[in-house]
Formats: C-alpha cells, structure tokens, sequence
C-alpha cells in the first residue's frame, strides 16, 4: 500500500524584508499509513512550517508532497479547504473550541461543510464524542468542561469526519502531565483501534515515547528519523500513577 | 438550502451573543426604515389629498368664460360681455373631435326657502350634462332630465350643504323649496365633494335645469337671452387636452367671427393644469423627503459595516478553526452576509412597523393625511436587505480570504 504521506524535497522560504529565510530546507520522508509519528524539535526547526504544510494549510515553495496519494502541490484555496475536510483532523494546543457553543454542536463543525444531512452529524458527533469517553457531555458548553474535557471534544471533532490522518499540534502543551498522558492514551487507542495514521508535533521527549516513530528537525533540516521498538504504553503509564482522583476514567 | 438555514442559525447565535451590541446596530437601520417610511407616507399624503381635490373639480376639464372686450379704449374684465351662449356649448360638443361633453352654466346668488327656513346660495343652470362632467353622483333622489330642461320644469337638485340648513337630518326629495316665488320640487341631493382646492364650500350650491334658470329665476341676459355666464367642457383623454383647448379656441372664434389678428372674446383655463402643478410640487416634496430620510438609512449601513469589521476581528480565530476543518472562501463570505443582512432585515422590519406608528402618530398630532403604500413597505424591506448585502460585502470577504494559519494563530 501507498504511504499516505510523501513528502519529497521540500522547500519552503518566507520573505522577510530583503533576504529569504529558508525554513524547510529539502526535506523528504514518507509516513505509512496506520503509523503513529511524532515530530519533534526545537522552536525554530520549521516543524510548525510543514505542520502546516503537511495540514494543507500552506503550500510550499518547492518540493512535492502527496496525500494519500493525491497531490496536493497545486491545489488552490477551496481545493485544499475541500481536501482538509476530508482527510485531516487537527488538535489544537488551544483546543480551540467554539465558545457558548456546546460539544455536539463543536464535534459536527467539520461536517457542517459537507452534505451531511442534520440527522448524520448528530449520530456521528454521537459517536465521536463517544469514542473520546465524552459520552453524555453532548450538551456542555466549552466553559462548563475540564481542560482535558476540552482537549477530547477538539479530538472528537478530528474524528467525526473519518479522516486519513489526524494532525496534532502541541496537543498536551496546555495540560498537565496526568491529563496529557491520558491523551496520549486516547490516541494509541484510536491509532491501534481505528487505524488511524496519527501525527502528533511536540517538543517534549516523553510525549514523543508514545509514538512508533520520531522525527526529529533542527535548522529545517531532517536531523533524525528513529523508530521505537517499544513505545510507551499511556494506558499502564496512567495505571502506575498515583490515585489523584481522575476527573474522568478513559473508557477503551 | 441546508447551507443557507445552517448560517442564518449560526448568525443569530453571534447576534444574540452580543445583544446590546446588535441592538443598538440595529437602531439604525430601524431609524433609517422608519424615517422613510413616515416622511414617503407624509409626501404620499399630501399628494393624495392634491389628486383627491382635482378630482373634485371634475377631470379632463376646460372652462370658458366670457371674454374681456375693449369698448372705446376701456378694457373690461372678463365676463363683461354676453358673447357665450347655450348654441355655442352644443356646438363644441358636436364639432370638436377632442370633446366629450359641454355643459353651459348660468349662475346667480338666490335666496331659498323651506317652510320657515331659509338659506342664501348659489344657483346653478346647468344640464345633465354637468353632472357627468363635474363627477356628481347622488347622495339621495335624481338628477333631473334632459326632459326637465326641454320642458323648463321646476325642478332643483340640493347640494349637501343647502340640504342639511334647511332639511336637517330630513330626506328633501321630493319636497317643494320655493326660490323668488316659484316653487320647485326638489329631485335628489348631490354627494358631498368638500372644499375645493382654493378653499369654497363646493356643496353649498343649489341645480336647476338651465333653462328654467333663465326664464324663471336668474332672469335672461338683456343683450342676448341664450347667453351663459361659462361653458364647462371635458375633453375625452387626459392627453387630448390641449387638442381640444385649440379645437373649442378655433370653432369659438370663427362662430363669433372674430378676424384673424383680433383678439378671443373669450377665455379658456385649464383647470388641471393648475392643480397638476400642485401635485408635482407635492410629488417633488415627497421624493425629497424620502431621499433625505435614506440618508439616515445610509448611515444605519455604515454602522452595520462597522460592526461587522469588528465582528470578523474578534472571531479571527473562530474564522481560522473553520477554515481548518473544511469551511471554503464561499462558507465564510456566506456566514458572515447572512449575519449583516439578518441584522439590516431584523432591523428594517422593526423600522417599518416604528415608521407605520410614526406616521399614524403625524397624522392624528399633526393632523395631516399619511398614506404608507405597500408598495413603500415592499420597497423599504427590499432596500434595508440591499443595505445588509451591501454594507455587509465588504468585512464578509475580509473574513472570507483570512489566511487560516494566521487566524489560527490570531490572539
């Protein structure tokens, strides 16, 4: 089977007053479908840059990278906003869910821009919710939800329209390590169970032993692509934490 | 359509969100729709009531009135001569193609009486003909025939006016009335037509067929015992007025044998024309006052795009997520029109119901007619969504073409 990502020779420079700045310099990698990759570095290796390339929300320079199995070097605005409702769920670091707006109604964003008729979403925001272990949160607003509450709403959200790859940017950097293991957690399951290719941008070591594989940039450059043998487990990594009254159990 | 319904939901929500703020955006456009509404109903009004008393008068109509003459170097006024008679009148209407009808009237101040009442009015020879050109219809009885005037009978026809001084609440037809000695038997009252433009009673006139005028009442003309004091003549179209004001001038002046180069011993006006005048200048009036009022209309836009620039940066994240899960350049331009022209809608119905009470509220303070149309309602609700698309275009397709990773990132 085709990878589901093909990234080949990528550049991307911005131009900032009179000298280009050359953030992605050449860089090439495939990620298989199924895979659970994280993607690390400091601030200013341009792993944000293809973050947002690889999330089709900016296009570079050169180079060529392909989606599952489409490419998506040439397409324009509405093509590409086509392709991220399709194939890509994003978490934020800032969750960044819909004020007043309740965890049904933020779940069934992604769909609103499809031709889901009303009954479709609200089964599937259902279901979403329920694969995160939000069952019964349906009507809560963003300010009555934990931070960690909020986090699997925003995950619930990258589910519900079945996409190829689901993109998280910094997705524990707002949490605390508990809350962040458990959404760790969260994503091993849905990695191992649904077989979703998960991507997840971080710069901390311990969040990136959950992945099958890491790669790491410095100065827009591939510096090391490694693969765990043995990733971490979050789910006995949660078992073996001292009892802090869990504000909610993970349901597998 | 599921679209569509899904962002009026989604733009009422951020509308209620900030409700004080939606109000008060509102209230301009509310202002605006009222203004036009009342200050369009005010105009419309007070033309309304301009048409209303040309239609009093009669339509399509031309008067001829005697005309002046110079005697030995003394000009005399109009009227001073006998030169128009009741020959002249039935010739106009046989002769000119342009006009329906000419009715001669002869007219005296006569002293009427009932019983032990009595009233001063005015007396009016006239022929059936009258009636249907000064637009009469009956409040009770008939008007009398072409018979009654052949036959000279004794016969009058009571303006409403004459009718309530002597009568009362009581019917007249059929009662006798008796003017300088002769009897008459009173055959209908006349439907009132109220002032006319220059302020007389129009009701306050008694009918008598010409001829019995003549012979028994007003007394014959001693120089010419067929002459009358005016022809009232109608042409057969608006648009055949001057046609037939020529056509009547023409045939006038070569029965009278008046010599080229000589002037008419008659004079004719256009009635209609003077008061057409008056309903243009109305007319003009309230198209200022509606031009004037969209100003405000206007101002109310500028508002609306205001706060939709606002909106749109406040929500620059909110705009960002949707772009990242999928919204397109359509998806965002279409939430955010939806939400300016919610506003400009909502606030315009409001505008229309504040401008129908305002102009209930002018009409019954200041005692002037208001007349709101549908018609304006119609246009004003079309022109408050006008304003929404328009004012609302603008910030809409700067949220429409954010670029995401900059609005995601948007604090």
């Amino acid at each position: 089977m085709a990878p589901v990502i093909e990234v080949k020779n990528l550049v991307k420079d911005y131009r900032l007053g009179e000298a280009p700045v050359h953030v992605l310099k050449n860089v090439s990698f495939e990620i298989e479908r199924g895979d659970f990759v994280s993607i690390m570095g400091p601030s200013g290796s341009g792993k944000s840059t293809l973050m947002n390339i690889l999330g089709c929300l900016d296009k570079p320079t050169s180079g060529a990278y392909a989606l599952d199995g489409v490419s998506v070097g040439n397409l324009n605005r509405d093509q590409l906003a086509e392709i991220r409702n399709k194939k890509i769920g994003f978490v934020f670091q800032q969750f960044n869910l819909l004020a007043r707006t309740s965890a049904a109604e933020n779940v069934e964003l992604p769909l609103m821009y499809t031709e889901a008729p009303a009954r479709e979403r609200h089964e599937r925001a259902r279901e979403a919710l329920l694969a995160v272990g939000l069952a019964g949160r349906e009507e809560h607003q963003p300010s009555q939800l934990s931070g960690g509450q909020q986090q699997r709403v925003a995950i619930a959200r990258s589910l519900v329209n079945d996409p190829s790859i689901i993109l998280a940017d910094e997705p524990t950097g707002a949490l605390d390590s508990r809350t962040g293991i458990e959404i760790m957690a969260i994503f091993q399951r849905l990695n191992r169970e649904k077989g979703i290719t998960m991507i997840v941008v971080t710069h901390d070591p311990d969040i990136a032993a959950y992945s099958n594989r890491s790669i790491h940039f410095k100065d827009g450059r591939l510096q090391l692509d490694e693969r765990h043998a043995q990733p971490r487990e979050a789910r006995k990594d949660l078992e073996q934490l001292p009892a802090e009254q869990p504000e909610e159990v993970v349901s597998s | 359509m599921n679209k569509i319904v899904a962002s009026i939901r989604i733009a009422l929500r951020a509308l209620k969100v900030n409700r004080m703020r939606s109000a008060l955006t509102m209230l301009g456009i509310i202002i605006g729709v009222a203004a036009v509404i009342a200050m369009v109903g005010v105009g419309a009004g007070a033309t309304a009531r301009i048409q209303q008393q040309i239609q009093s008068i009669g339509s399509n109509l031309i008067i001829v009135l005697p005309g002046s003459i110079s005697s030995n170097g003394v000009r005399l006024g109009s009227g001073a001569v006998a030169s128009l008679t009741q020959d002249d009148a039935k010739a106009i209407a046989d002769e000119c193609p342009s006009v329906a009808l000419a009715a001669p009237t002869v007219r005296g101040g006569v002293q009427v009486v009932y019983g032990n009442n009595n009233w001063a009015t005015n007396a009016q020879g006239v022929t059936p003909d009258y009636m249907t050109i000064r637009d009469y219809t009956m409040l009770s009885g008939q008007f009398f025939t072409t018979q009654d005037v052949d036959a000279a009978a004794k016969t009058a026809v009571l303006g409403e006016t004459v009718a309530r001084n002597l009568f009362g609440d009581n019917d007249p037809t059929g009662q006798v009335v008796i003017i300088k000695n002769v009897p008459f038997t009173v055959a209908g009252v006349l439907t009132p037509k109220g002032q006319s433009p220059t302020g007389q009673d129009q009701d306050d006139v008694i009918l008598l067929p010409i001829t019995t005028a003549t012979q028994k009442v007003l007394g014959a003309n001693k120089a010419n015992a067929q002459a009358v004091s005016q022809l009232m003549v109608q042409a057969i179209s608006p648009e055949a007025m001057d046609q037939s004001i020529q056509e009547v001038e023409e045939l006038l002046r070569e029965r009278h044998r008046i010599l080229p180069g000589l002037e008419d011993d008659f004079t004719i006006r256009n009635l209609t024309e003077v008061f057409q005048a008056q309903e243009t200048s109305a007319q003009v009036m309230s198209i200022l006052l509606g031009a004037i009022a969209s100003v405000s209309l206007i101002v109310g836009g500028i508002g609306i795009m205001n706060i939709m620039l606002v909106s749109v940066t406040e929500r620059t994240r909110e705009i960002g997520l949707r772009q990242a899960v999928g919204a397109k350049t359509r998806d965002i331009l279409l939430q955010f029109l939806v939400e300016a022209v919610t506003l400009s809608l909502l606030g315009g119905i409001i505008g229309i119901v504040a401008g129908l009470a305002a102009s209930l509220l002018i009409s019954h303070f200041a005692q002037w007619t208001t007349e709101v149309s549908p018609m304006s309602i119609l246009l004003a609700f079309m022109f408050s969504a006008l304003v929404g698309v328009f004012f609302g275009y603008y910030p809409a397709r700067k949220a429409a073409f954010l670029d995401p990773i900059e609005a995601l990132r948007y604090e």
